[in-house]
């Protein structure tokens, strides 16, 4: 059997050892010569001849369609382009949130001055607006979740480049995400995220 | 037991719009002093300077996260009973759990409302 993973590896030596070659007329020489001996093959030997061929025009096939997405203008353009439009919705998000609570901290004001009802109802309507601007924080900190995302796709990509650029194929491996602290998971979904509720039991079970 | 509304309340996060929520939270409930910081290594050196009845923080910051903070309040001598509650966008099973395990008083996930603010508030200062 042919060890599949080895391969790639396999194919680099080569290429390391002959670099002066032309891969499409190797490839041409390699699918030429191949041809004449099919007729020497056994069944089961002509059937990993064709996987290998399908393999490699898989390879070709993949090389030319990232060629054709001009894979550099995700790193150098798409990508920080993205990043600074997320930056530029939590700025200005904070900024609108900051209005709101000096108004909301004038009508408290106001409210501390009038008697009874009034007053009662004015500091309802504020304590209300004060909970409804907590979602600043949560939605910057799903923001800097994408962006973070983002930068990780990014990352991949300049390797993927990279490794064509240098025409090797398992030379490296792509470079790992800086390490989070594993407890740091941020804001879930709502239908996966923990209500108050679903706390208060978890902490009553220490109990 | 009566809580004593005029002790001073330290609240721990570095985004300066959840402080200022807060604060103004607090304030409607009658916690009228309070102080603030903007990570746990601020917090932890106006704690060990200060006199404070309760610590309201938030887990996820830099340098010193919520969670290092707690450890290291429970860890020093004068501190080590201080009522802390966390209030955190994380809610995860393990994070309410390693919060627990160091120590937390009580736990709240963002975005909260007033009313749960004061009841846990009430409920660790009747504990205190």
């Amino acid at each position: 059997m042919l060890d599949v993973p080895q391969l790639p590896q396999r194919l680099a030596q080569l290429r390391a050892r002959y670099p002066a070659s032309d891969p499409d007329m190797v490839a041409d020489v390699v699918r030429a010569v191949l041809g004449t001996m099919r007729g020497d093959l056994t069944a089961n030997e002509a059937a990993l001849l064709t996987e290998v061929e399908e393999l490699a025009q898989t390879v070709a096939n993949a090389r030319a369609e990232i060629a054709a997405l001009r894979a550099d203008d995700i790193t150098d353009s798409h990508i920080p382009s993205a990043t600074d439009e997320l930056d530029a919705i939590v700025a200005h998000t904070a900024a609108a949130t900051d209005i709101i609570l000096e108004c909301c901290e004038t009508m408290d004001r106001l409210g501390s001055t009038l008697a009874g009802e009034a007053g009662q109802q004015l500091q309802d309507v504020t304590t209300k607006i004060y909970e409804a601007c907590s979602f600043q924080d949560i939605t910057g900190q799903r923001i800097t979740k994408v962006v973070s995302t983002l930068q990780s796709i990014e990352r991949k990509v300049a390797h993927i480049i990279e490794v064509f650029r240098r025409d090797a194929f398992v030379d490296g491996k792509p470079p790992q995400a800086a390490e989070e602290a594993s407890l740091l998971n941020g804001p879930q979904l709502p239908a996966n995220a923990m209500d108050q509720s679903d706390i208060d039991a978890l902490l009553a079970s220490f109990d | 037991m009566a809580v004593d509304k005029s002790m001073n309340v330290l609240i721990v996060d570095d985004y300066k719009t959840m402080l200022r929520i807060i604060r103004n939270l607090l304030k409607q409930i009658d916690f009228n002093n309070v102080e603030e910081a903007t990570d746990g290594s601020d917090a932890l050196i106006k704690l060990r300077s200060g006199n404070f009845g309760l610590v309201i923080s938030d887990w996820n910051m830099q340098p010193m996260t919520g969670l290092e903070l707690l450890q290291e309040v429970r860890q020093d001598s004068r501190l080590k009973s201080l009522p802390f509650i966390m209030i955190t966008a994380e809610s995860k099973t393990e994070n309410v759990v390693a919060a627990k395990q160091a120590g937390v008083s009580n736990y709240i996930v963002k975005p909260f409302n007033a009313e749960t603010l004061r009841e846990k508030i009430e409920k660790v200062l009747a504990h205190a």
